[in-house]
């Protein structure tokens, strides 16, 4: 296990070379010419232009930028952006609300997902499962910018039971509401893996003699049922969290909150490079970071699965 | 071949009435043991497939999500089947206007018909919804079972690729691929969607596979000599695939639904283009006025949505022998 | 079994460990230190975005930081809120041929870190925005001083465009007339800069000191910028409140949604989405008036289907197919007003009637009259117009309803043909690349006429992205900019603008209004010619 651990903490290396020379691709293949709309409508001047494409490297070749950029991972010194903040000041800034209000989201959509799931695939059939059901469907079928602008409109300003925006001050409270509406969709995904497991669960031969043992229905389903229904629901949750960091722009414009996802999202369309391959580069760690997670969590969940 | 137990005596028949001082403890038998346990010996023989048609069909809900797709597809390839008004034929004049004789949604900010409009957006919605759902469950799953039931360096290096292809951001992607394609079709947003959206599929994939590949019936079947690639598609792929299924069938709704995202962002479909995501981005806008307009395609896309998860719950429930109810 | 619990505690551990960093350094803190109310009732918070470059004056080209340099500095004149031009720090702007300009310093003026604003600080600030090493986007206002260049770098007080006399002197040599340079010299571009500024410019654009109505308290970044009263400020413009909470958003809705919800004072744009009910719903706590912004449909030299004699028609019919005041009401709900010329009814001299002005009227069988005249002439058959723009912003929606127009008028295909990003756009744009019209909307960056017709008509001018060039209208300008007085002027750029209509080299649809709102906290408010709100005198009970 120990190897295991270690082979894949020396795995990051390649992955992150991997996805950020992929990354770098397509921010190089990114038509247009960020220089250009730094003036605004007007424009800069031509050699005004010239200096500041000089200045970020913007001429070089592809394979020259590239490694400038890695040098600038190595000594941390991750450049500076069009309006002149570092980089890092800016990373610094973003990252630790979304981290916030990713892991909030992540865990109001695994309580209640599994939850809900459980409750459903216990009760197949019933009134219980095909309210389940149309829930999950609301929530697929209406895009977060309407769930979100909603949401905001009844309960923020309506009803006063929740901040409208969360800008200002983003605590566990204010960050309510947007993590909810974050994790609207993820929770139908949840809900239905875990609601399909349990099932599977339930008719499976193991299931039969824990209840034959004498053991209740609560002892069966939280020792048996629920272990081995996880496995897909920790995947997707793993899964998730990058992307809840990473995906969150339409959450973060609703209730104004200055985090990876809006950044990211402006710095793309910006043409901003820098920002976007340095954010990336810490959402591609998270990712990393949060798989092995995942997969060492597989081993506790399944003792049928071992690492060599 | 007999069609019926050797005769040892079980056939006899039982008392059915108690002897003086004794008491039935319990239910007496109707039925002739040897007619529940006989042999359908005539019978033809059933592979895995035909049973698990045969397990579908049976299903109500079956008939009634069949019925709900086909009619969605009926809506998707002949719009004009449905309504005759062309959906871009719109007049200022109408906008917002209630329902009236032969326009039964009403109007939207533009004046258009939203009947139309919804029975044409189907195709375009529908081809990004089942191509990017169709690519993402081959690649993904293929990818993911490959590396669950390989293991070893097959699994190191896909499980990394993988992880390349998640970091990076669906915005950036689809912003250089839409503007790189000369023309901006539902086939390239399908693209976009589905190089990016492969991975979680993977993953659940590899999850899965890596938990099946030591059952039970794996060992069976290895030592009755069955080889690896057999196996895998034989009996490990369908019994894990019903959480790929289920997710394939949410995927596909989101996948719709991150059209309209797409739209909203400003990268999505072309405005010639009709889709539901499209109308539920232009919708947005007077959201605090006129809420209905949103409804429309919203609300077929729920349906649309609602008709291919009950098929995929049906499909799952078939394929896996592990759900099979009594 | 040990392995097991190995396992269990290092993915635990991990999990933990992302949880642990996020606890930790979220929670942020994101107050600043609020200020304490002396005199003049509460801090006023309005709605603003991040701006996007340092907060040097000849460096704010865009709305965001804009606000905050506004406020921040005191310029030779000032506008009030009909576009009048009025002196603040200038005593007197002389000349006698609309070449050389004499301006006065008036006395008493500080910066607020204490040192004296003089001839010095305009000179040497216009100096540095106009030199080429600077890179300054602003650079091309002093275009018109003699001695600047677009090729070299330069010192326009070298070169002796700008002479400091005395400390309270500052003489100005134009390189052509231009009747109204005073006019221009509230815009930010002219605002004077302090010594602190010329030691330590990266500094100074994080901290910026200056002598207008307030001074910078804080500045979290994507967060908000605090302004405090300036307590140096000698000018008419004195603050009403206890100061200014600039807040960074992202979204207008959320903006707008606070608004209502009461967390927010101003709103300075009403997002789109509320343009039909923003004006009930806030009790008449609301503005929306015209403003110094115009939206014109810009038909680029470069189609085929647009030049020549068919290309004219074609141009008018397509302004004709265009039913402005529907759309105007329909889309916008009022928030637009159905333009009647190039310019803007806030300026002064305005007028409905310009000869030619009728070819903005709507007219659906002149409109199809002429397309067939164009089509006898030289015809393009099944054609599909293409109406360009940058999709990252909300455009779709009016560009929708105008193609709809010209599609049910005049019978040929109409499409929205959007660039993914603004760089793209510039840049097809630029190249001369875009396929069909295009959107051309300007902000007037003065109130005055020529800043409309100048940099968007002028042959070369630094914002006539459609390559259109004239030289009866470049003369009939010249001649406006070289006018005695003012009158004679407008006189001169109204005949320019019938040129204009008479060629359509872009075809004018709305004024845009200035949409803004307030909540019931704040008393005061008034929104001006440039569709920002006047936030210095705004009152707010504590």
């Amino acid at each position: 296990m120990r190897w295991y651990i270690g082979r894949r903490v020396l795995q990051v290396i390649p992955v992150f070379l991997g996805a950020t020379l992929l990354l770098y691709a397509l921010v190089f293949l990114r038509p247009g010419d960020p220089v250009l709309a730094l003036g605004g409508e007007r424009g800069l001047p031509e050699a005004v232009q010239e200096q500041i494409r000089a200045e970020f490297h913007l001429d070089e070749p592809f394979l020259v930028q590239y490694l400038l950029y890695l040098k600038g991972i190595v000594t941390l010194d991750l450049g500076v952006t069009f309006t002149g903040r570092e980089v890092t000041e800016v990373i610094a800034q973003a990252l630790p609300v979304t981290f916030q209000l990713a892991l909030m989201a992540l865990l109001i959509e695994a309580v209640l997902g599994v939850g809900f799931g459980l409750l459903a695939g216990m009760r197949k059939g019933g009134l219980f499962d095909s309210s389940v059901l149309v829930l999950s469907l609301l929530v697929i079928a209406v895009p977060t910018f309407v769930v979100g602008f909603v949401l905001q409109i009844v309960v923020g300003v309506q009803l006063g039971w929740l901040p409208i925006t969360a800008g200002r001050d983003p605590d566990v409270v204010s960050l309510l509401m947007p993590a909810t509406v974050l994790a609207a969709t993820s929770f139908a995904y949840v809900l239905r893996l875990t609601r399909t497991s349990v099932q599977e669960s339930l008719s499976a031969d193991f299931v039969r003699t824990a209840r034959a043992k004498g053991l209740s229905r609560a002892q069966v389903t939280g020792r048996h049922v629920l272990r081995n229904s996880l496995i897909p629901v920790v995947t997707f949750l793993g899964a998730d969290l990058g992307a809840l960091m990473g995906g969150a722009i339409v959450t973060e414009g609703i209730f104004n909150i200055h985090g990876v996802g809006g950044t990211l999202f402006d710095a793309i369309t910006r043409g901003e490079n820098v920002t976007v391959v340095s954010l990336t580069t810490v959402l591609v760690l998270v990712y990393i970071v949060a798989n092995l997670a995942v997969d060492l969590l597989y081993a506790a969940l399944d003792p049928r699965i071992r690492y060599a | 071949m007999p069609d019926a137990l050797p005769t040892t005596g079980a056939t006899r028949a039982l008392r059915t009435a108690p002897r003086p001082g004794q008491e039935h403890v319990a239910q007496p038998l109707t039925e002739d043991l040897g007619a529940v346990d006989a042999v359908r010996t005539q019978d033809a023989p059933a592979g895995f497939w035909r049973e698990a048609w045969r397990g579908m069909r049976r299903r109500p809900l079956f008939w009634v999500s069949g019925a709900l797709i086909v009619l969605v597809l009926l809506v998707a390839a002949f719009p004009g089947l449905f309504t005759s008004i062309d959906p871009r034929t719109c007049a200022l004049s109408d906008a917002l206007d209630p329902a009236r004789a032969g326009h039964v949604f009403g109007f939207d900010r533009q004046g258009c018909d939203i009947f139309s409009r919804t029975m044409h957006g189907a195709r375009a919605s529908l081809t990004v919804g089942v191509l990017t759902t169709l690519l993402v469950t081959v690649v993904g799953t293929v990818a993911g079972a490959l590396a669950g039931y390989l293991g070893g360096w097959a699994d190191t290096l896909l499980a990394r690729v993988t992880d390349i292809f998640f970091a990076i951001p669906l915005v950036l992607a689809a912003i250089v691929i839409m503007s790189l394609a000369s023309t901006r079709t539902a086939l390239t947003v399908a693209l976009v969607l589905a190089s990016f959206g492969w991975p979680p599929i993977a993953r659940i994939a590899r999850g899965t596979v890596m938990s099946v590949k030591n059952d039970e019936f794996v060992t069976a079947a290895r030592s009755l000599g069955m080889g690896r690639a057999g196996i895998l598609v034989r009996h490990v792929l369908p019994n894990s695939a019903a959480p790929i299924i289920v997710y394939a069938t949410v995927a596909l709704g989101t996948f719709i639904v991150a059209e309209a995202t797409l739209s909203f962002l400003g990268i999505g479909l072309p405005p010639s283009v009709v889709s539901w995501g499209g109308d539920i981005s232009q919708a947005q806008g007077a959201i605090r006025t006129d809420p209905e307009i949103l409804l429309y395609p919203a609300g077929a896309l729920a349906l649309t949505v609602l008709g291919f998860i009950m098929m995929g719950d049906v499909v799952r429930d078939a394929l896996d022998p592990k759900a099979r109810t009594r | 079994m040990r392995t097991r619990r190995l396992t269990v505690l290092t993915a635990l551990g991990l999990s933990g460990a992302l949880a642990l960093t996020a606890c930790a350094s979220g929670g942020d803190d994101g107050g600043s230190d609020t200020a304490t109310a002396d005199a003049g009732g509460g801090v006023v918070t309005v709605h603003n975005g991040e701006p996007q470059n340092p907060l040097i004056p000849t460096m704010t080209n865009e709305v965001y930081g804009g606000m905050v340099v506004q406020n921040l500095f005191a310029g030779l004149v000032y506008y009030d809120a009909e576009g009048a031009v009025h002196n603040e720090v200038a005593e007197s702007i002389e000349s006698d041929d609309n070449l050389t300009w004499t301006i006065t310093i008036a006395d008493g003026w500080t910066f607020s870190d204490g040192t004296d604003v003089t001839a010095e600080s305009f000179a040497k600030a216009w100096d540095y925005g106009a030199a080429l090493d600077n890179k300054q986007s602003l650079s091309y206002f002093f275009e018109p001083i003699a001695g600047f260049s677009y090729d070299e770098d330069v010192s326009l007080i070298e070169a002796g465009g700008l002479v400091v006399e005395d400390d309270s002197t500052l003489v100005v040599t134009l390189s052509q007339p231009e009747s109204d340079f005073p006019i221009r010299l509230g815009y930010a571009a002219f605002f004077p800069l302090p010594e602190a500024f010329f030691e330590d410019p990266e500094a100074f654009g994080e901290a910026p000191v200056g002598n207008g109505p307030y001074m910078l308290d804080s500045w979290e970044h994507d967060s908000s910028i605090t302004l405090l009263p300036n307590p140096e400020y000698t000018g008419e413009r004195t603050p009403q409140n206890a100061g200014l909470e600039l807040i960074a958003y992202t979204d207008e809705d959320s903006a707008y949604n606070d608004l209502l919800g009461g967390q927010l004072d101003i709103i300075k744009n009403v997002p789109s989405s509320a343009f039909a009910t923003f004006e009930d719903e806030l009790e008449g706590r609301s503005a929306n008036q015209p403003a110094a912004v115009i939206q014109v449909l810009t038909v680029p030299q470069w189609l085929p289907e647009f030049q020549g004699e068919a290309g004219q028609l074609r141009r008018q019919a397509v302004s004709h197919a265009i039913n402005r005041a529907e759309v105007t009401e329909t889309i916008f709900s009022g928030s637009r007003t159905p333009a009647t010329d190039f310019t803007s009814p806030v300026i002064d001299g305005w007028t409905e009637d310009i000869p030619g002005n009728d070819v903005l009227d709507y007219d659906a069988e002149l409109a199809v009259d002429l397309w067939a005249q164009a089509e006898a002439l030289a015809p393009v058959g099944d054609y599909t117009l293409q109406i360009a723009s940058n999709a990252d912003s909300d455009h779709q929606t009016w560009v929708d309803a105008v193609c709809n127009n010209i599609r049910t008028v005049l019978e040929i295909g109409c499409e929205f043909y959007p660039y993914p990003t603004f760089d793209e756009y510039l840049d097809a744009r630029d190249a001369g690349a875009v396929p069909g019209l295009f959107r051309g909307g300007w902000q007037a960056d003065y109130p005055a006429m020529s800043n409309f017709l100048g940099p968007l008509y002028g042959t070369g001018a630094g914002s006539n992205d459609g390559q259109w060039s004239n030289a009866a209208f470049d003369a009939k300008l010249a001649e406006a900019n070289g006018a005695d007085s003012p009158e004679d002027a407008v006189a001169l750029y109204l005949e320019a603008e019938a040129i204009l209509f008479e060629e359509l080299p872009g075809i004018p649809l709305w004024y845009n209004n200035a949409t803004g709102g307030w909540a019931d906290t704040v008393e005061d408010v008034e929104f001006g010619w440039d569709s920002d709100p006047i936030l210095y005198q705004v009152t707010k009970s504590e």
